[in-house]
């Protein structure tokens, strides 16, 4: 355990590391892309919840990052042109203030957490898998159709929205709340896990059988942890749409519940820091693959087949050796 | 709105249905008997598409492309099921979710390394071009007509081979128990590569098919892929029926959905926000359909296993 | 990886070698990031200009590839045809998603320090793009999309669209519709911003009633369905926006369901790398455009063959649109420094170079005032393409120019 431990710390010193270093260096792109690693490893973070703790294979997580996107989008879309959002039954303002956003981003997630999943859950195995990812294309679809927030062409946001006491146009103070959101994430990720409910959700995973002989009905378990999974997947789109200060469909897309199940995949499932080494992974690859070869995908599909035949711990089990699971 | 035209609304749905149950059968089959979760299916749809639009416009003829786009997809499906799918029967539907995800990132560049980014040509041919009369004063495609009755034979014949052949009964054997088939001295393996190529074939059949009246390009699988997801999430995975209902009730929710829903919010808007929001909720009526079957029947129509 | 390409990266080695010793580390970078370096100070660099750095954002994966492939060629092509040695380019796969065009404008604009940026095919990206690059003090040149936001309200000093405004081929298809005396359309057009201010733009000019109008789901492949509604309706003449895959499918479905109806739309359904997908289903359609290959002027007779030539293949409308943009920002590099903005903004605005389309000018809102024409789809030998049948708009603008505060 202590090699997980010492694994751990390391991933996530290094991130702020390369940040102030690019920012000694004047190479604010640098900086943009570990912001980019930790919101994406944030996204992942949540989807580990759900998929290691819970067992919950969820292709449709795609929907909670867009929701939490639109959130953002929505809110200081409002705030841009000074329109308000609702007139009745109660008057309610745009905003450019990220707790606002944040607020609006989780609770709206977790509702739609709440529905998706309260279908979704009285399967299991492949349908569950199926069900999400058909979730997931229907808020696709319908944010295309749907014009008022800009559908497709989606909708720019000019400037990044604010947080009280800190200058989030700075990328570095930008990565340093994006950071901060990801360090309680991953606290309450471990919280979760020590935790009776998460004890209980991991036997829930192993044996569904047996926890409802100690009188547990696993359902509400599950429920209960794909809320809050999805809820951390939302905050993780807002910070994303607020990154690039913009929110479009594709943000909703299937592909992008790939991605996030590879960032977890290529970490290694059910590890505390998994999705922090994947999405730091992944952003390297695009980097350096996509400056090899145009068509640098073929290259990350190799990659990626590999680790899941022959390195089935993904990343932080090849650093961090087997058997961390049982502990998360 | 004429009766004319919804009756021809009704074959049009018959008709993507029946493509969408090509998809799906391979899908539901190879969940059936290997419990594979397969995402590549639609680069499966995609491969026959393009093996048919190169050979059909290398040779001219139509039908050489089709079994060309027959011959391309089942020993795509093989060599992916040797090298890559054999390894993870066993694992958890997570590996099997990632690594068929990683397959589709390679077939689709692969396919544009090889036959670039520009829309590829595949021309119906001249026999089956043009409209019939049918009954009733319904002009319709000849070539739609073709593909009802394509997937009507296929369909046929998936019944038949399952429910009347050596190689149907231990496809059913091995969809209820491994382990005794295999104990029973059944070469399992081989099994497994010929069910996965079957099923390869059928969406490499349904790529070709489609293909020729619309555009043969990279990506055209996954849209097919997840409407077949959600035909055998109604129908009830692993069952040939189940994957023929859902697939002609996914065909004609969607057809007429589009055709109803904008006429019918124009009773109480105006006409072109009708349109946008008629379509916009058109397009996520299968999703609700699907919903609403959960709700009554949380393993699909005909779902056996949960 | 093209042919071009790699010329580039072979050229680049030798260069390396000339220049060992002072930007191995830079060079080393750039291939990384998969920059490409047009003309990098060969020779002597005697002008008194400053070097004018461009950052190209275009699609060059995925879907839609195509269209980045021609307006990065026809570019280049400019950019290597001028022998100027001042200018270096740095092209980026966007892969056509909006927040990947962002983070790269991003790097442009932080790391590469660019001094112009161009290359955007898509309306959705563009407009997550310009905004800020341009209130950041950054040119943009957009070689193809031309969001009404943009043209209006959100007008920009230093944006300037070197393609058209969305509408105007639309418009124009209204006009022709209007001229040959068409009384009742059938419209259509996917369900998402460009394909409303599409059907938008048809109505604007078209004089006739509407039999219906529709919107179809946007990557809709089978339009079975809506062709029956043509038929069953009493229209006289077909307006479609389907742009990439979906016209191709539209197209061959409609050809082949016996409706002999006259067919209108935009040019990007029957550009020169989609036709030969469409193939005997688009003969006789007649498609509004800015540009053809035959048009007849020097500039455009130099162009369709040195391209042809380069490339191996006839060039598209968006390769046109590459070229001008290039050919644009060289002829203003010749009169301004792009350090002195308000020169180098002039010297933009005078639009003073040769296009492909002949004449061409910028209107108050930086979008194009040109002509607009009717081609028809025939067959040349195997290959399919379009033949110039006249012009169907004058020195046509823009509406939104009314609400550009420049």
């Amino acid at each position: 355990m202590k090699r997980a431990w010492v694994a751990n710390v390391a991933l996530i010193c290094m991130l702020p590391v390369v940040a102030i270093w690019a920012s000694m260096a004047d190479e604010p792109f640098i900086i943009t892309l570990a912001t980019k690693v930790a919101i994406l490893a944030l996204a992942g973070v949540g989807l580990n919840m759900a998929l290691g703790q819970g067992g919950l294979v969820s292709l449709g997580h795609a929907a909670f990052f867009g929701i939490g996107g639109y959130a953002m989008g929505i809110l200081a879309s409002h705030a841009q042109s000074y329109t308000p959002l609702l007139e009745w039954p109660m008057l309610i303002e745009g905003s450019n203030s990220m707790p606002v956003i944040w607020l609006l981003a989780l609770v709206s997630s977790g509702l739609a957490a709440l529905v998706i999943g309260a279908l979704s859950l009285r399967t299991n195995g492949v349908y569950f898998i199926m069900i999400t990812l058909a979730f997931g294309q229907m808020f696709y679809y319908f944010s295309i159709s749907w014009p008022a927030y800009g559908g497709e062409d989606g909708l720019a946001i000019y400037m990044r929205n604010g947080f009280p006491g800190l200058n989030t146009l700075v990328p570095l103070h930008f990565f340093g709340l994006a950071f901060a959101v990801l360090l309680v994430a991953l606290a309450l990720a471990t919280l979760i896990g020590r935790s009776p409910f998460g004890l209980a959700l991991n036997a829930a995973r192993q044996s569904s059988e047996r926890v409802e002989t100690a009188g547990i009905r696993p359902y509400r378990l599950q429920l209960t942890v794909f809320v809050l999974s999805g809820m951390v997947t939302g905050l993780a789109g807002a910070l994303f749409a607020d990154l690039n200060r913009f929110v479009s469909p594709s943000m909703f897309s299937w592909q992008t519940s790939g991605e996030i199940m590879v960032f977890v995949i290529l970490g290694g499932v059910a590890r505390l820091c998994g999705p922090l080494a994947g999405a730091a992974l992944f952003i390297l690859l695009e980097q350096l693959l996509g400056g090899i070869s145009d068509y640098w995908h073929i290259f990350l599909g190799a990659l990626l087949l590999l680790i899941i035949l022959f390195a089935r711990g993904g990343v932080m089990g090849l650093i961090a050796g087997p058997g961390e699971r049982a502990h998360v | 709105m004429s009766p004319v035209l919804i009756a021809e609304q009704v074959l049009n749905g018959v008709q993507s249905g029946v493509v969408l149950f090509l998809m799906a059968a391979g899908l539901t089959l190879v969940f059936g008997v290997m419990g594979l979760i397969n995402l590549a299916h639609g680069s499966l749809f995609m491969v026959g598409a393009f093996a048919a639009a190169g050979v059909a416009s290398a040779t001219g003829s139509f039908l050489l492309g089709l079994v060309a786009a027959l011959a391309a997809a089942a020993a795509a499906g093989a060599l992916v099921e040797v090298l890559v799918l054999r390894r993870l029967y066993a694992r958890e539907h997570l590996d099997q979710v990632l690594a068929t995800f990683a397959l589709i990132l390679i077939f689709s560049e692969g396919v544009r390394w090889v036959f670039g980014s520009f829309p590829l040509f595949l021309d119906i041919p001249t026999a089956l071009s043009g409209t019939v009369s049918l009954p009733g004063g319904i002009l319709y495609s000849r070539y739609r007509l073709a593909l009802i009755a394509t997937g009507l034979v296929v369909a046929l014949g998936l019944y038949l081979l399952i429910a009347h052949t050596r190689i149907g009964m231990q496809v059913r054997a091995g969809a209820s128990d491994r382990e005794m088939i295999a104990a029973l001295g059944v070469d399992i393996g081989r099994l497994y590569t010929v069910v996965f190529a079957l099923g390869a074939a059928l969406a490499g059949l349904a790529g070709a098919l489609v293909g020729a009246i619309q555009s043969v390009q990279v990506g055209m699988g996954e849209p097919v892929l997840i409407l077949a997801f959600v035909v055998i999430v109604i129908g009830g995975i692993g069952s040939i029926k189940g994957a023929f209902i859902g697939a002609l009730l996914v065909g004609l929710t969607d057809t007429l959905g589009r055709l109803f829903l904008p006429p019918l919010f124009a009773l109480f808007m105006d006409s072109s926000a009708a349109a946008t929001v008629g379509s916009s909720l058109a397009s996520m009526s299968i999703y609700v359909l699907m919903a609403i079957v959960l709700v009554l029947k949380p393993s699909g129509l005909f779902g056996a296993r949960t | 990886m093209s042919m071009f390409l790699e010329e580039l990266v072979v050229w680049r080695e030798t260069t390396k070698e000339e220049y060992a010793v002072t930007d191995r580390i830079n060079i080393g970078r750039a291939a990384r990031c998969s920059t490409i370096a047009a003309a990098l100070f060969v020779g002597l660099a005697s002008s008194a200009m400053a070097d004018v750095k461009v950052g190209m954002i275009t699609t060059l994966s995925g879907g839609g590839a195509s269209l980045g492939i021609d307006v990065r060629d026809g570019f280049m092509l400019a950019v290597e045809q001028s022998g100027n040695t001042d200018i270096e380019v740095v092209i980026e796969d966007d892969q056509r998603k909006p927040e990947m065009a962002v983070q790269i404008a991003d790097k442009m604009i932080q790391s590469e320090k660019v001094d112009v940026l161009t290359g955007i095919i898509w309306s959705n990206l563009a407009m997550a793009v310009v905004p800020s690059a341009t209130a950041q003090g950054k040119f943009y040149l957009s070689p193809n999309a031309g969001p009404s936001a943009l043209a209006g309200k959100g007008c920009h000093a230093n944006y300037f669209n070197v393609a058209w405004q969305n509408d105007a081929l639309h418009e124009a298809a209204g006009a022709h519709a209007t001229a040959e005396g068409y009384q009742n359309s059938f419209i259509l057009a996917p369900n998402y911003p460009a394909g409303q201010d599409a059907l938008t733009g048809y109505k604007r000019t078209f004089e006739g009633e509407l039999s219906g109008e529709l919107f179809t789901k946007l990557g809709q492949t089978d339009y079975a369905a809506e062709i029956a509604q043509i038929r069953a309706s009493d229209a006289d003449s077909v307006f479609f926006f389907l742009p990439g895959g979906m016209g191709i499918s539209f197209l061959k479905q409609f050809a082949d369901n016996g409706i002999d109806l006259p067919v209108v739309g935009p040019a990007f359904s029957f550009d020169q790398g989609i036709l030969q997908a469409v193939g005997d289903a688009a003969l006789g359609v007649r498609n509004t455009s800015q540009w053809g290959k035959d048009l007849d002027n020097e500039t455009n007779a130099a162009f369709v063959a040195s391209f042809e030539e380069k490339y191996g293949r006839l060039p598209s409308l968006y390769a046109s649109q590459g070229f001008d943009t290039a050919n644009l920002l060289l002829s203003a590099m010749a009169s301004a420094d792009v350090s002195d903005q308000e020169a180098f903004r002039a010297a933009l605005k005078a639009a003073d170079f040769d296009s492909t389309r002949g004449d061409f000018a910028f209107g108050s809102n930086n979008h194009p005032v040109q002509d607009i024409y009717v081609r028809e789809v025939i067959k040349e030998g195997d290959v399919y393409t379009n033949r110039t049948l006249g012009v169907t708009l004058t020195d046509h603008g823009d509406v939104h120019a009314a609400d550009c505060a420049l």
